[in-house]
């Protein structure tokens, strides 16, 4: 009898289960989904008509942060003549972004962004089956004929936070809320500690992992442990605003990322190095639309605006900002690198010899911290 | 270590302890009516975003708070509606309402990600703070934190003294009997699966509104589950809950601590611990006899009495 019972709920939970995944497949990325119909009148492309321009998010757009500022680059392209754009935000990575993608493509759309790593093999998938379609993945590695990948140097703008931080702190030890132990974080960490020790050579950066992308009451806590043990600069990878909000509760002061959140920290917010997609987004739309559009694998920089530094608190001194621009500047003209040597691991070994530069490949792979940080990337 | 960590240790110690504390506690005050609800995630999820929403929108805190109890609570309700109504299957019913609350709150709360309310900070209480050591770790908290001091000997009483506490208990070891003595082993049930849910929902508020205050989806991020563990742990009674959930806060506040001060044992090993420390606590705690502990009637539905 009481077996009989077990085996009912059982199989009465997986029926479940599976009308419950029907449910949210059909369902999702339906819901969603906000097709911005323009109230202009509609201007058609040469074969008469609009060019439908998608893209996938991982979070929900809300008003800060990484999926934000991707959605700010999609609204630079709505704006542009004959292009209409709509997104699916909150998609997991994984199975569930494969199909999100492949009904896009079904759609008809012309051009799909997706803007999670975690995309790029379902995207890959999804390439193979609709060879019409232009696909562009953002922060991975892989190609295909009708697939470029795109991705931002970030660490550039992680260098010049870092000089504000190393500028600011008084006790030479700055927090850092990590997200997950790859080489995007790992370098961003070791530009932020160069950029920091090249105004501050005492400096240190403590690491605290929370392995998640978006999660404020374990980051929140993160920070507050790392202000425990004497950070009075905190930096942060992740989406939300809780170590900002940690920080200032605890009067110190905070480097905020992917978009300016001053708004949830004002008293504490020295500036954040942010993304800036709109003119990337467009140059990429304006090539599909002419037919010049190629496969690439593109890493832009600090050069083409693609990244760049929120504006100064008004903690920041006018020396400090001077010297930042000033940097900021020979970075864009290219005049300065941000991994030149001599640089050192975590164990005194060099790294990168005296005057040489990191080529792209090994910085796409780092999986080391440089001199300075305490942690590990395990 | 020095004195002063171990003291800011302590603190943050209690503060991710008390979300977990107000679940472990709403899930026993369900268990004790002989009603197993592993929908816990769920109702937080719901009563984080409820109570995130009024404080948005009214900018009162405490009434946010309480929303987010009801809103816990009215998940219960359905809970009830078909365990009690229907003498459905508990498991299965508790196991649909996680996947419901957390569809649920994060559908509804999308449009809230990103945004930020005031709700409570921490506020000393005067002469306690003082007290050096036990001060600034139990009194230099919000004032959810000093509530549930409060819930935790009050339960306690009211099981263990009052006529209702001990009819609620009576409907969850021996449901013939009380209906023999004239208790509305119905009635009584209803009472402790919603008295339940309101508390849950009460610690999935305390998320969003004092621990951050910000919506996310996925805010519980498994303290619920943790909370349906401890409920064994404690052996169903609200003075062992306490020591379970501060457990449970210790470890979590205490790995990212050793994060921080540089440790070479690796990230992932660290951020397992409250899960390992979870099954570590159920296989413990079941070979010191929980069945003996466990309220007698829990998981079987009763006929209703015509």
């Amino acid at each position: 009898m009481k077996k009989g019972l077990i085996i009912l709920a059982v199989g009465v939970l997986l029926l479940f289960i599976i009308v419950w995944n029907i449910f949210l497949v059909e369902k999702k990325p339906v819901a969603p989904v906000q097709e911005k119909q323009p109230e202009r009148a509609q201007v058609k492309t040469e074969d008469g008509k609009a060019l439908k321009v998608g893209f996938v998010y991982v979070s929900p757009v809300g008003d800060a942060g990484w999926s934000y500022a991707h959605n700010q680059g999609r609204l630079a392209v709505e704006a542009m003549e004959g292009v209409t754009t709509s997104f699916v935000e909150s998609v997991k990575e994984g199975p569930d972004s494969e199909r999100v993608i492949q009904n896009m493509a079904r759609k008809g759309f012309d051009v799909i962004f997706a803007t999670s790593f975690g995309y790029m093999d379902p995207m890959l998938n999804v390439a193979k089956k609709f060879p019409k379609t232009i696909f562009m993945h953002c922060s991975g590695y892989k190609t295909a004929e009708n697939m470029g990948n795109y991705f931002g140097r970030m660490y550039q703008a992680r260098y010049l936070s870092g000089m504000v931080a190393g500028a600011m702190t008084k006790n030479n030890t700055l927090g850092y809320v990590a997200a997950f132990p790859i080489p995007e974080v790992i370098r961003g960490i070791n530009a932020f500690t160069l950029g920091s020790q090249s105004l501050n050579p005492a400096v240190e950066v403590r690491v605290v992992w929370t392995k998640t992308w978006y999660d404020p009451a374990t980051e929140k806590e993160a920070a507050k442990s790392l202000l425990d043990i004497g950070a009075d600069v905190i930096a942060q990878h992740q989406d939300s605003p809780g170590p900002q909000e940690a920080a200032q509760e605890k009067g110190v002061y905070s480097v905020g990322y992917n978009s300016d959140m001053s708004a949830f920290a004002p008293k504490a917010h020295l500036t954040a190095p942010i993304w800036n997609w709109g003119s990337y987004y467009v140059d990429i739309v304006n090539q599909v639309k002419n037919g010049t559009w190629k496969s690439m694998a593109a890493w832009p920089g600090m050069d083409q605006g693609i990244v760049a530094l929120a504006p100064f608190g008004a903690m920041v001194p006018a020396d400090i900002q001077k010297k930042v621009l000033a940097m900021k500047t020979d970075l864009t003209a290219g005049k300065v690198k941000v991994f030149t040597g001599p640089i050192h691991d975590q164990a005194g070994n060099v790294k990168i010899a005296a005057n040489a530069s990191a080529a792209d490949k090994e910085l796409l792979g780092t999986t080391w911290f440089v001199k300075g940080v305490i942690g590990t990337t395990e | 270590m020095s004195a002063e960590i171990i003291i800011l240790l302590l603190a943050a110690t209690v503060q991710s302890g008390t979300p977990i504390l107000y679940a472990t506690l709403g899930e026993i005050v369900t268990e004790k009516v002989g009603i197993l609800n592993l929908g816990v995630e769920g109702m937080m999820m719901v009563g984080a975003l409820a109570g995130f929403i009024a404080a948005l929108y009214t900018g009162q805190a405490t009434l946010a708070f309480l929303v987010g109890g009801l809103a816990g609570g009215l998940l219960a309700a359905l809970h009830g509606l078909v365990c009690i109504g229907f003498q459905g299957n508990q498991v299965v019913s508790g196991l649909a309402l996680t996947i419901l609350g957390t569809g649920l709150a994060d559908y509804l709360g999308t449009p809230f990600v990103g945004q930020k309310v005031t709700g409570f900070s921490a506020v000393p209480l005067p002469l306690l703070a003082d007290i050096p050591g036990l001060g600034p770790v139990f009194f230099n908290q919000d004032p959810l934190v000093y509530g549930s001091y409060l819930i935790v000997p009050l339960l306690w009483l009211f099981f263990r003294n009052t006529k209702w506490g001990l009819r609620l208990r009576s409907v969850g070891e021996y449901p013939e009997a009380a209906l023999a003595a004239g208790v509305s082993v119905h009635l009584y049930r209803w009472a402790g699966v919603i008295g339940g849910g309101f508390l849950v929902g009460l610690g999935g508020a305390y998320l969003s509104l004092a621990y951050t205050h910000l919506w996310t989806s996925g805010m519980s991020a498994g303290r619920g589950w943790i909370a349906v563990a401890l409920v064994i742990f404690a052996f169903w009674r609200p003075e062992r809950a306490l020591i379970g959930a501060y457990l449970f806060g210790g470890i979590m506040a205490f790995q990212l601590r050793l994060q921080a001060m540089g440790t070479h044992i690796p990230s992932s090993l660290l951020l397992m611990l409250p899960y390992g420390l979870t099954v570590l606590v159920l296989v413990l705690s079941s070979r010191k006899g929980t069945r003996a502990q466990s309220p007698a009637a829990l998981g079987i539905n009763i006929e209703p009495a015509e």
